[in-house]
């Protein structure tokens, strides 16, 4: 059992979704009220890493971490160190494939909040601000735990552009599933069978506590 | 302390009317459904911005495009009370009615809360969820949030139609109770004259986005333009009544200033003041006094003046007493009974063509 490897991926997990929670808030609640032009490729950009092969995106990826690129130059100006091949890179990489998995339930979350409750919060005098903490994260929560779990469980499975942008660097970018691949490649089948087991019993508990958090949620509002 | 709304507009809506609420008046804003009434109310409180608009209360400007002026919603001291009441459905109803109480704090502010919810006859309620509430009780949660703010402007948006009939008649008697509470102005939007005679003090009758009509809502009953846009068939007068007595046949005697009326039982006892709505079509006119009539109501009417409609018919304004009621009859009965303004008739009345949500506290 690699138990570096799997605190890496916890850790991984951990800091993507807490990066990543404002930003499925700010940009789902954007896309579930706002009407503008382009909205429709908005939507389409922000599903894109969905539809794209890990490989691809991860190519793409790594040319943009790359010590080439502007953001490579400046990440290694400004903190003495490469972005690609480190957990940084690993961490900032898994904040951008998730975006879908963040951003889609949110935003179905906001727009299940009925449009008149939202004017009634400003009638009530409450700010943009207030009503989204005193009427709109309480009605759309669900939504957003949804989507915190999803990139949760989708970080630690995710394989393909880890390998690309981050390799496989032990206790820095080399999570559990990069180490399943590796026990596999060596013969180690108890060893992937071990951590294999214990990846879907982590899996199994997120998404379970989920369902039981969304169920409650639902007979407290109805 | 008054309430001024201008609104001139072709953007998906056209909209054309300007009009003047005062404190503690109640304006009802009458229209057909599509007629832009409830835009205007979504522009006084901010929810809508038309493109060419001025809204101000109480001296201050809520809205005014030409001189590029736009207080965003929450900045605006607005009630409003929602079509389908738009209560926060994750709070209680104490919950609701706190949540737009801002200028009290702490345990003052639960206090208020549930001052409100007294107000509004909700006492112990409080700590139910709207979903645990009838619709009649979730409708009076709203009109107790819409207060809770202490607002410069009441605004009621179609409050009543999400309710039962006999619920809805209840809920008038409530909201003529408050009327006494409130200072403010308040603008009430409804397709039904009913509602807005039985309501309000003044009405704009809205039809297409223009206003056609504007006045105190016993002038604009009788407002040929006001009846064109409404439907003829809504004319109709109140007629303001004491209760005399209960009979035991099931009738209550009331006293007009034209003399009594026999109504089926109306539920309430005997001197207080009810107003009861009198539908022009239901009025037949008599030369003579009538002998061996059904009808239990005859009272000495005089003519005030005969407007001829479109149609086969004539509207009749009739002095009864110190009050006006409305009669409309054809062209036909006009011209065979000779009937003149300055005219000494009889207005005949059928008991039973009085409906009971036509008739409401005074």
């Amino acid at each position: 059992m690699d138990w570096t490897a799997l605190w890496l991926s916890l850790r991984l997990a951990a800091w993507t979704v807490i990066f990543l929670l404002p930003v499925a808030v700010f940009a789902g609640r954007f896309l579930a009220y706002r009407k503008f032009r382009g909205k429709g490729v908005a939507e389409a950009l922000v599903m894109l890493p969905l539809v794209l092969p890990p490989t691809v995106f991860g190519f793409y990826l790594l040319l943009a971490f790359g010590a080439d690129s502007p953001l490579g130059q400046f990440w290694t100006a400004t903190f003495g160190q490469p972005l690609v091949f480190s957990f940084q890179g690993l961490l900032l990489a898994s904040i951008i494939f998730n975006l879908p998995f963040a951003i889609q339930p949110t935003q179905r979350g906001f727009e299940a909040v009925p449009i008149d409750v939202r004017e009634a919060a400003a009638c009530c005098g409450m700010s943009p601000w207030r009503s989204l903490w005193q009427v709109e994260l309480p009605l759309a929560w669900p939504g957003l735990l949804t989507a915190m779990v999803l990139t949760f469980a989708h970080t630690l499975g995710e394989f393909g552009i880890v390998l690309m942008v981050g390799g496989s660097i032990p206790g820095e970018t080399k999570t559990i599933a990069i180490a399943i691949y590796d026990r596999v490649q060596g013969f180690d089948d108890q060893g992937a069978a071990t951590m294999s087991a214990v990846l879907v019993a982590i899996s199994l508990f997120t998404i379970t506590v989920t369902y039981w958090l969304s169920a409650r949620v639902g007979r407290r509002l109805s | 302390m008054a309430l001024e709304v201008m609104v001139r507009t072709r953007a998906t809506i056209p909209l054309d009317l300007a009009f003047r609420v005062e404190p503690g008046e109640l304006l009802a804003l009458v229209g057909h459904s599509g007629s832009g009434k409830t835009t205007v109310l979504r522009t006084i409180a901010g929810l809508w911005r038309p493109a060419l608009a001025r809204v101000q209360v109480n001296g201050s400007t809520w809205l005014d495009t030409a001189a590029g002026v736009e207080q965003p919603t929450h900045r605006r001291r607005v009630g409003v009370v929602f079509q389908n009441y738009a209560l926060f459905p994750h709070l209680t109803a104490a919950q609701n009615v706190a949540s737009a109480i801002d200028h009290l704090r702490g345990p003052r502010r639960r206090i208020e809360a549930e001052r409100l919810l007294e107000l509004v006859s909700l006492q112990g309620l409080g700590q139910r969820k709207p979903a645990q509430l009838s619709g009649g009780e979730q409708q009076r949660v709203a009109v107790a949030r819409a207060l809770a703010r202490r607002p410069e402007a009441l605004l009621l948006d179609e409050p009543f139609s999400a309710v039962d009939r006999k619920t809805r008649d209840k809920l008038y008697a409530e909201i003529i109770a408050l009327r006494a509470h409130l200072a403010m102005p308040a603008v009430l939007v409804t397709h039904d004259m009913n509602e807005a005679q039985l309501l309000a003090d003044r009405m704009v009758v809205i039809d297409a986005g223009r206003m056609v009509a504007e006045g105190s809502t016993g002038a604009v009953m009788s407002n040929p333009d006001a009846l064109r846009a409404m439907g003829i068939r809504e004319a109709a007068a109140m007629l303001p009544a004491i209760i005399d007595r209960h009979e035991p046949d099931g009738m209550t005697r009331l006293t007009t200033s034209a003399g009594n009326l026999w109504l089926p039982t109306v539920d309430a006892a005997p001197g207080a003041r009810l107003r009861v709505r009198i539908m022009a079509h239901e009025v037949m006119l008599a030369r003579a006094r009538p002998e061996g009539l059904s009808a239990q109501n005859i009272l000495p009417a005089r003519i005030i003046d005969l407007q001829p409609g479109d149609g086969p018919a004539v509207l009749i304004r009739l002095a009864l007493g110190e009050d006006e009621i409305l009669a409309r009859v054809t062209h036909r009965a006009v011209a065979s009974l000779n009937l003149q303004a300055g005219d000494e008739i009889h207005a005949v009345l059928k008991s039973m063509s009085i409906a009971r949500d036509h008739v409401t506290a005074g």
